[in-house]
Order: structure tokens, then C-alpha cells, then sequence
């Protein structure tokens, strides 16, 4: 086990990343030049099921789904919270345990309220 | 120092080819699977059983003409499928895919990397996945690659939380550790880590599905709805790279559930089988036929993965958010609940 | 290699890159490669994180930052109108004002960091402080009141969005 935990763990993760981007470069440019090449206008139109395109996609959307963004950033700080608990789980002990609890607690108040005023219902 | 450098770059490049290699067949297993699965023959002109298939398909991808479109923004456009292909070959660099072995003198590990805060990186790289598609759809400047960005985008980040708490529940069994590599070796003595996290398997699994965009949570390239869904507009290569990702995405997820609840390179009796045929410990068979037994538990996963495909119906959109939120969230944090009760009362790590 | 070891080298490096990807964020015009290269600069700065060992921290700035936050930004981006690709141009009088709530800021910063000069850094080379399990232990000894109170922030936060996001739902 060689579980040094220095910064050169990340050395073949750094040699990963030039092999796969390496990869993903010459394909890139592999293919673009070596596809044939006939451009037409109604071609390079964006498409719409056959008929001509109505204006662009630069369209707003549903405020839901900003929604589940930020209450995504949310839970998702909580949960890394909760990582280094998880990790000193034995050394915490009951202690540990306890304010955990009472962290996630507070939690599902927030959830029940969400849950409540049907933030998150996409039925209607 | 220096053979561990070659080392890890030979490895390195030795799991990215199989990564790509398993990436390619297993389009022509899912297209045999589905053959299999509706009574039809499948694949069969390219060579013997259809074998060839795969490697026509990347022929002809490589091969065909790549339009993009007037409207769409170009380097984005570009962008897009780049970076969804790129980051679905970081996740794969921390499977400890065998024992460690001793080739002259020097102990190597058949793992790229066993980084101190494994998990993770696997969540992180996973959430940053989320851009490829984002950027790729929005780019587009098409309706239906808009609206399946934004749906894909969303539903991933929806079932990251329910994952993230059950690798916390996961983390707690395995005694404290974030490490991939030690994670496995508990499971080495003791039972598979499916055993003491049966509903947190099946919480990570159906994130797992959810994350990889398998069908039935497919909803981002619902083709009776969205067309292409965020790939619509995508052509040739481009096109190719979100599919190679999909693929290689599912085969790194298949292979970090087989290694984190199914114990991955260990099997049952696996020191009574290597006594019984005379393998030292150290030895490079060791190592190699963990990796076979490890490569059969993913290819099991990689088979559920498009058994499900190819049998469930696609959810709705709605049923599909409410599930993510409104089931997998307080099942994971029940499953956390119990996971403690079990270390107090049952395993007894914590004397009350 | 001239009198630097490698981890100076690659701090010399993630610096540079960090500091030129920030001012492409001001730069650019294009507000979605903004957010893209503020992304770039996350993981310049999660790349430091590293180097100093801290690599929870630096997981957790990538899974917090670019993984969360930022999908949140490029989300409140993508609903904005871009029809034109570039923002229009600001009239004098705001760029006055940016000019110098932009300097004030600059002169609390560098106010606030004279004072740290007193401070003695602690030269703790690759100690193992910033790993989970010493983070964790840390956490939940010494910073426990803070960890509590940042739940209540946290469900504050999650009231306040829910409380926005209705009205425009309904």
C-alpha cells in the first residue's frame, strides 16, 4: 500500500489528462478535416423537424429549474459536510453522531419546506 | 522512480486503450443484447458474429461530414462533445483493477492512482460532466437541444445529492476510508459491502443510471419528444464523442459499483483458491486474474445496465424529478440512519 | 532548474494561469465564456489546494464551485437574452463608478493583507493537516459551533430560494 497522500497521487491523474486530451485534440481536428465537405444554407440551418426555423434557441425557460440549481448548491454543500464525519466516524463516536444528526435535522426542516410549498412539483 | 514513471505511463495508456476497446464493443454488445432480447439476430454481415461492427461504426464517424450549424456559437459547438469525451476518461483512473505485484523488486499496483479522497474525485469529476452537455446543447442553438441540455443538466445534478449520501453511508461500513483501494481490501477479509448496504446499493445504482443518462432516465435524448435530444445538431465525430462518452461513462460506473459494494477483484475463497494452485502472494497471476474476475463483475453491471434499457419504459419528466427529490433524498438519509444504528448495535464500532 | 524545485515551478505556473484566466472572465465579452473561464480559474486555484496538500479542500472546491455553483451560473446565463453575443456598451458614467468601487476594493484588500505581514507563516511543508480525517477531526472539535450555525444558514438560504422561486411559479 503505498498510501503516501502527497500531491504526486495526482501525477498519473495529470498524465491521464494529456493522453485523453491529446485524444480528444487530434480526433477533433482529424475528423474536421477529413469529412467531406458540402455546405448548403438549409443545411447549416439549425433543425426543426423539416420545416424552416422559427427565430433561435435563445429562449428562457422554466423558473424550476433554476430551482433545482440552487437547491442543488445547497444540499450539495450539506452533503460535503458530512464527508469528514463519515470518515472519523469510530474517533467521534456518540458525540459525532449526535451533531451530525442535529445538522441533518435542520436539513429536513428545509426539505419538509420545500416538500410543503411544493417547490418542486412539475405536475402542473 | 523512474520504472514506477514508466509504469504508470504504460498503465495509463493501457487503460485508456481498454477503456476505449470495452467503450466500442460494448455498442456491438448492446446492439447483440437487445437482438437477444428481441428475439432478432442483430449484427451479423461484419465479420464473424457482427464482430467487426463496431470498428465500421468509428470508421464511418470519423469519415462523415460535420456540419455545423450557422446559428449555433462554434467553438462551444466544438466544446461540447470535446469535454463530455475528455472528463469520461478522467473518472476511470482510480479502479484498482488487481492486487499490488513485485516485479523486480519494485511493488506496483495495477491502479493508475489511489488518491486520499477517492470518492470524491468521482463525485467531482461527475459533477463537472454536466458541462459537456450543457455547453454542447445550448451552443446548438436548437429548441430541442436547449430544452435537453437543460433537462439532462438538471436531473444529473438532481441525483448527485442521493449519491453523494449514499457513498457517505458506504464510507461509514468501510470504516472511514475515502480511498478506492482500501475500500476493496475490507471487502477482502470480511463480506462484500453489498451485504451490510443493500438499499444503498440500490440508491447509488439508480443514480448511477441517472448520472450516465441510460434509459429509463434517457429523457435528455427522448427522441419522441426532443428529437436528438442535446446531440441533435451533432454529426460525425461530434456526434461519435458524446456516444463514446455515454459508453465509456457506463463502463467506469459499472466497474466502481462491482469495486465498491461487490468487492471488485476479490471473490469468495480467493486465498484458499491461489494457495490451491500455488500462486505466491506478489505474484503478477494474482494480480491478473483479479482483473478477469473484476472485468466479469463490470461486464455483469455493464449487461444489467442495457438489460434495463432495453425492458423498462422511459419515465416522465415529472416522475423523474420527483423521484430524484422527493424518494431517493429521504431514502438515502434513511439509509444513513440505519447504517448508524447498525455500527452502534450490531457491529458495535462505537461503545455507547 | 534555476535554483526553484518543482513545486515552486508549478506554483509559478497555476499562478500565471489562474491570474490570466481571471482577467478573461473580465474580459470577455461573451458572458458564457466568462463562466467558462472562471471554471478554469477554480481548478487553477483547486491545483494550489493541492500542492499544499490540502486535497479535500481542493476536491471540495471543485465539487462545490465549478460542479454546483457554477452550473447554477451558466443555468441564470443561458435564460438571459443573448441574442447579441456581446453586452452592450456601458454608458461613462457607470464605468466611473465601476472604476471606483472596483479601486475601493482593491485598497481594502490590499489594507487587510499589510496586516497579515505580521502574521508568522508556519512553514508546514507537506504536512498531512489538510486531509480528511485531520480536517474532519478539526471540524467537529473545534469549529463545531460554526459547523451548527452554518446549517441555519444553510436552511435560511434554501427558504430564501424557495420563497423567490414560488412567485414566479405561481
Amino acid at each position: 500500500m503505498n498510501a503516501t497522500n502527497t500531491p504526486m497521487d495526482y501525477l498519473p491523474i495529470v498524465m491521464m489528462f494529456l493522453v485523453a486530451f491529446g485524444f480528444v485534440a487530434t480526433t477533433m481536428f482529424l475528423t474536421h478535416k477529413l469529412g467531406p465537405k458540402r455546405k448548403t444554407k438549409i443545411k447549416l440551418e439549425s433543425f426543426e423537424c423539416g420545416i424552416h426555423s422559427e427565430g433561435n434557441a435563445r429562449l428562457p425557460f422554466s423558473v424550476k429549474y433554476f430551482l433545482v440549481a440552487i437547491l442543488f448548491v445547497l444540499f450539495d454543500v450539506e452533503v460535503i459536510f458530512m464527508y469528514p464525519w463519515a470518515v472519523n466516524f469510530k474517533d467521534l463516536g456518540l458525540p459525532g453522531i449526535i451533531e451530525v444528526f442535529s445538522f441533518i435535522i435542520l436539513l429536513l426542516v428545509g426539505f419538509y419546506y420545500l416538500l410543503a410549498k411544493k417547490a418542486l412539483r412539475w405536475e402542473d | 522512480m523512474t520504472v514506477f514513471l514508466i509504469y504508470k505511463a504504460i498503465l495509463c495508456v493501457l487503460i485508456f486503450a481498454v477503456s476505449l476497446g470495452v467503450a466500442a464493443y460494448a455498442t456491438w454488445w448492446e446492439r447483440k443484447f437487445a437482438a437477444l432480447l428481441q428475439d432478432r439476430k442483430g449484427p451479423n454481415r461484419a465479420g464473424p458474429l457482427g464482430l467487426f461492427q463496431p470498428l465500421a461504426d468509428g470508421g464511418k464517424m470519423f469519415m462523415k461530414e460535420e456540419i455545423i450549424p450557422n446559428v449555433s456559437n462554434k467553438f462551444l459547438f466544438i466544446l461540447g462533445p470535446s469535454l463530455f469525451l475528455f472528463l469520461s476518461f478522467l473518472t476511470g483512473v482510480l479502479i484498482p483493477w488487481g492486487k499490488d505485484f513485485t516485479y523486480d523488486g519494485h511493488a506496483l499496483a495495477l491502479q493508475l492512482t489511489d488518491i486520499n479522497v477517492g470518492l470524491l474525485y468521482i463525485l467531482g469529476v461527475t459533477s463537472i460532466a454536466v458541462y459537456g452537455i450543457i455547453i454542447g446543447g445550448w451552443a446548438s442553438n436548437n429548441k430541442y437541444s436547449l430544452l435537453g441540455a437543460v433537462r439532462a443538466s438538471s436531473q444529473m445534478i438532481s441525483y448527485e445529492i442521493a449519491m453523494g449520501i449514499s457513498i457517505i453511508a458506504l464510507v461509514i461500513t468501510a470504516g472511514g476510508t475515502l480511498s478506492f483501494r482500501e475500500i476493496l481490501d475490507t471487502q477482502d477479509a470480511g463480506l462484500a459491502n453489498i451485504c451490510y448496504q443493500p438499499l444503498g446499493f440500490l440508491i447509488f445504482f439508480i443514480c448511477a443510471l441517472a448520472e450516465t443518462n441510460r434509459a429509463p432516465f434517457d429523457l435528455a435524448e427522448c427522441e419522441t419528444e426532443l428529437v436528438g435530444g442535446y446531440h441533435t445538431e451533432y454529426s460525425a465525430f461530434k456526434l461519435g464523442a458524446f456516444m463514446f462518452g455515454e459508453y465509456i461513462n457506463m463502463f467506469v460506473s459499472s466497474a466502481i459499483m462491482a469495486g465498491l459494494y461487490f468487492g471488485g477483484y476479490n471473490f469468495p475463497f480467493a486465498k484458499e483458491f491461489y494457495h490451491m494452485i500455488g500462486l505466491e502472494d506478489g505474484s503478477a497471476w494474482i494480480s491478473l486474474i483479479g482483473a478477469g474476475v473484476y472485468l466479469i463483475k463490470t461486464f455483469i453491471f455493464i449487461s444489467v445496465f442495457m438489460w434495463i434499457r432495453w425492458t423498462l419504459p422511459r419515465f416522465r419528466y415529472d416522475q423523474l424529478m420527483n423521484l430524484g427529490w422527493r424518494v431517493l433524498i429521504p431514502l438515502s438519509l434513511l439509509n444513513l440512519a440505519i447504517t448508524v444504528l447498525v455500527e452502534i448495535f450490531i457491529r458495535g464500532t462505537i461503545q455507547l | 532548474m534555476l535554483g526553484y524545485t518543482i513545486t515552486q515551478w508549478l506554483f509559478g505556473i497555476l499562478s500565471f494561469l489562474a491570474i490570466m484566466f481571471a482577467l478573461m472572465v473580465v474580459f470577455t465579452r461573451n458572458p458564457i465564456n466568462s463562466v467558462l473561464y472562471l471554471v478554469l480559474t477554480f481548478f487553477c486555484i483547486a491545483g494550489h489546494y493541492l500542492l499544499l496538500n490540502a486535497q479535500f479542500l481542493a476536491v471540495v472546491h471543485i465539487v462545490v464551485y465549478a460542479g454546483a455553483i457554477m452550473v447554477l451560473f451558466l443555468f441564470v446565463i443561458m435564460l438571459m437574452n443573448l441574442n447579441q453575443d456581446t453586452e452592450p456598451q456601458k454608458t461613462v458614467i457607470s464605468k466611473v463608478v465601476a472604476a471606483i468601487a472596483g479601486g475601493l476594493l482593491l485598497f481594502v484588500m490590499v489594507g487587510a493583507l499589510r496586516g497579515s505581514e505580521q502574521l508568522q507563516i508556519k512553514q508546514y511543508g507537506h504536512s498531512d493537516i489538510g486531509l480528511v480525517k485531520n480536517l474532519g477531526n478539526v471540524l467537529f472539535h473545534d469549529f463545531l459551533f460554526p459547523f451548527e450555525i452554518a446549517s441555519v444558514l444553510l436552511l435560511a438560504a434554501m427558504v430564501g430560494a424557495i420563497m423567490i422561486g414560488k412567485k414566479e411559479i405561481k
